[in-house]
């Protein structure tokens, strides 16, 4: 376990740069008062801190699942180099060991031991029995004789045990964090008496019971079943999660700075310049989303079938599919937020201090810099935000319609994809797109309540 | 204003050669038409001669942009270019990759697709402005933003979870319709039921919420205020006042999108199985049939800009304020 290759996939690149720049971002508003403030209206709102905390559990997985590496396989004797493993592997994947490696042969219900479908089996007697066979993994530790649902409830109340001690030690650091912060200031706890401590507090203490509890239970048993292949449900839907998050961002960051630049290009030099960029968002924006990226996603396809020496790994190909929808989801709806831009700096660049800039001979880029983009900054936050939710919902429907992620990547709209033919099996297989459907339905909804105060704190309407 | 009509339509045009261009560009120039017969016919057929027929069959044999071969018909007119782009402008959308002719399949088509896209529009509108009116009768109390909260729930649900619900409930639980498929005529009713339903529910989150907005705006203005110090009674100012006005935005909103509910809905329509524009352009997507998904790309770009037109002359016909220079 010493020797490992790290394989860092593009979109991990793109994810750490963004937690960077997220990071210089915050640092950077602690400087501004007037931002400070609003941000601060955000988070006073117990809705605001808690759906944030959901987010940033979410984007914590994500960020798990984004560091690659891959292990070396048995040396050949008397060889030299090592090989690596075609399996790219995440530290995620280490932390979920007990989920990922009790493969069943195909469906299973959620906690259940037994199979899902029914199996010839001989008996000693040499009698041959169709009935359902005991699971390989999921409940081979009980004793024989013992019921799993006492030993599913034994260990519940253990895990509770464990998750509430976890919690009331995070409590603790929490609040000796606050008491030292406050210190600092002179001011003792007074000093962040402002958060909605006892929302931001039951919430932590929300997901880290779910955490424990999973763990605990995840290694014995499948909490939300096996799919066809028996692969454990609730794993998939976690590795799913980097997906969510990632295409929820990368989507429009991919494409911000071309929305941004040309927005504010138009709106302050304006004439032909104006022309043009309109021009070009008005055609774009008038080809019919869905159907612009279901025709680069073909393309992409065919480029990806024809060279396929770029990509060695499977790992590889998955990841410059996905980066490629990011980018196309991103083109088909950076014209919205350019076309904003554009009438918000057409707004600025009329007030008296831009005009007063230009009267002294500063230059355009500095004007820009300094006077237009920190005044528009607000739209492009709002627009970030509201875009989030939209481009997690979207993916669901691309994977379905089969221009989404590669099927080889887990997402939920591949679990969802699935599910058609699961659904209309008799009894219905219900387990995983429900697995699919709620932890897609958590971060969405998280998203857009952040969103809504996001927007109520910075969109100039509402302040007032 | 019939001037004002008339240029909007030549300005038009420069978007759809855009837009013509563009999906040009995607579908000849970024992928070679070798590459395109390579992915159709499979691994297993290709060979030098397989390509040729396939890409002569379909008339992908020609150069791009400028035939100067022996024995054309024309240096310009008898290329790809003009073939399958130009020809685009006169909506003659040409023949398919299996051969059907596209127009014929697209008209036979959009009926289906508007039987569920209209029906689908009007409730899921009519629905949503009357439960924004409500909410908005019921403005800043615990019933406003328990509503609200609901609207954000509704509207965080994925798509594809109100079909599947719909699906289980209606048809497969209650039995009340069949659970897809569609027949011509009056018979096509029951089919229709639940698509519409699940349309229009899975609109209500996000449309209610926008709507409440646009009532609030308009419920905070001078003349609402006036009114009810004159002491006109609450409803007759809601439905006197605040909903006519606050009817002007939404409309107008709307209108758009009223050319595109020939194009169906992807989504809705493969589900249920109606044989509409939608689940044709999502069949084409998956047998990689470019020739209609090319097709489908211009059709919708025309509509939507027809649809920008109307809006435009939506604006002067509610609001004699506006004028179109």
């Amino acid at each position: 376990m010493a020797d490992f290759k790290l394989t860092i996939l593009w979109s991990d690149w793109l994810i750490y740069l963004l937690v960077v720049t997220l990071a210089i971002f915050f640092i950077n508003l602690a400087r501004d008062a007037v931002t400070r403030k609003r941000w601060r209206k955000v988070f006073v709102s117990p809705l605001g801190s808690a759906s944030f905390l959901v987010i940033v559990f979410y984007v914590a997985i994500a960020l798990l699942d984004s560091v690659h590496f891959r292990l070396p396989l048995q040396q050949l004797e008397g060889s030299d180099t090592v090989h690596y493993s075609q399996e790219v592997n995440s530290l995620l994947d280490l932390t979920l060991q007990d989920l990922r490696g009790n493969d069943e042969k195909t469906y299973s219900e959620p906690f259940a031991i037994y199979s899902f479908a029914k199996e010839n089996r001989t008996l000693d007697s040499g009698q041959v029995v169709r009935d359902f066979p005991r699971l390989e993994h999921a409940g081979s530790h009980l004793p024989t004789g013992k019921p799993a649902s006492a030993d599913i409830f034994e260990r519940t109340m253990h895990a509770l045990v464990v998750g509430a001690l976890l919690t009331l030690a995070l409590w603790l650091l929490i609040w000796v964090l606050r008491w030292g912060l406050g210190l600092s200031s002179g001011q003792g706890l007074q000093a962040s008496a402002w958060l909605p401590w006892k929302s931001i507090l039951l919430t932590l203490g929300a997901l880290v019971l779910v955490s424990t509890w999973v763990m605990q239970l995840g290694g014995y048993y499948h909490i939300l079943g096996t799919n066809k292949v028996g692969q454990d449900v609730l794993f998939q839907a976690i590795k799913a999660v980097r997906t969510g998050v990632l295409i929820g961002t990368l989507a429009t960051l991919l494409t911000l700075p071309l929305a941004v630049g040309l927005g504010i290009a138009a709106g302050y030099f304006k004439g032909w310049v104006d022309d043009l960029v309109q021009y070009v968002y008005t055609t774009l924006s008038s080809i019919p989303g869905i159907l612009l990226i279901a025709a680069s996603v073909l393309l992409i396809d065919v480029y990806i079938e024809t060279h396929p020496e770029q990509f060695q790994l499977t790992a590889e190909r998955a990841d410059f599919q996905f980066l490629a929808l990011c980018f196309i989801l991103g083109m088909t709806s950076w014209t919205g937020l350019c076309r904003l831009l554009r009438a918000e700096t057409l707004k600025v660049s009329q007030l008296d201090y831009v005009q007063a800039a230009r009267a002294f001979g500063v230059s355009n880029g500095r004007i820009i810099g300094k006077h237009i983009l920190p005044n528009v900054t607000h739209i492009v936050l709002i627009a970030l935000v509201l875009d989030f939710s939209g481009f997690v919902l979207a993916e669901a429907i691309l994977s379905y319609i089969g221009v989404g992620v590669d099927p080889s990547m887990a997402s939920w709209g591949n679990m969802i994809n699935e599910a058609r033919a699961e659904l209309s099996r008799e009894p219905v297989v219900w387990w995983s797109v429900a697995a699919a459907f709620s932890m897609m339905f958590v971060l969405v909804l998280a998203a857009n309540l952040f969103a809504d105060k996001v927007r109520d704190a910075f969109d100039p309407r509402t302040v007032g | 204003m019939l001037a004002y009509i008339i240029r909007r339509l030549f300005y038009a045009i420069p978007i759809l050669i855009g837009v013509n261009l563009l999906t040009f560009a995607l579908f000849f120039m970024v992928n070679t038409p070798d590459q395109m017969a390579r992915v159709q016919l499979g691994d297993k057929y290709v060979d030098p001669q397989a390509i040729e027929a396939w890409k002569s069959q379909r008339g992908y044999d020609k150069p791009l942009f400028l035939n100067d071969r022996e024995g054309s018909e024309g240096l310009l007119t008898d290329t790809i270019f003009f073939d399958k782009s130009i020809r685009l402008f006169a909506l003659d959308f040409g023949k398919s990759d299996e051969g059907r002719s596209i127009s014929a399949d697209i008209y036979q088509r959009m009926w289906p697709s508007l039987a569920v896209a209209l029906p689908t529009f009007v409730i899921g509108l009519a629905v949503n402005i009357a439960l924004a009116l409500f909410v908005v009768m019921f403005r800043a109390s615990l019933f406003d933003t328990a509503a609200m909260v609901a609207c954000v729930v509704l509207m965080s649900i994925s798509g594809v979870f109100y079909v599947f619900a719909g699906q289980y409930l209606f048809a497969k639980l209650w039995n009340l319709v069949p659970i897809s498929g569609y027949l011509a005529g009056l018979d096509a009713a029951k089919f229709l039921i639940l698509p519409v339903i699940i349309g229009v529910i899975g609109g209500i989150g996000s449309g209610t919420r926008l709507y409440r907005t646009l009532f609030l705006e308009e419920a905070g203005k001078d003349y609402v205020r006036t009114a009810r110090a004159k002491g006109v009674p609450e409803l007759t100012v809601l439905f006197r006042h605040i909903l006519p006005n606050g009817l002007i935005p939404i409309l107008t909103s709307v209108v758009v999108v009223i050319p595109s509910l020939f194009m169906g809905s992807l989504l809705v329509e493969s589900f249920f199985g109606i044989p509409g524009l939608g689940s044709y352009t999502l069949d084409a997507i998956q047998a990689q049939d470019f020739a209609i998904v090319r097709s489908m790309v211009f059709l919708g770009s025309l509509l939507y800009i027809v649809g920008l037109i109307l809006t435009d002359i939506s604006y002067t016909l509610v609001d004699p304020r506006v004028r179109l220079s």
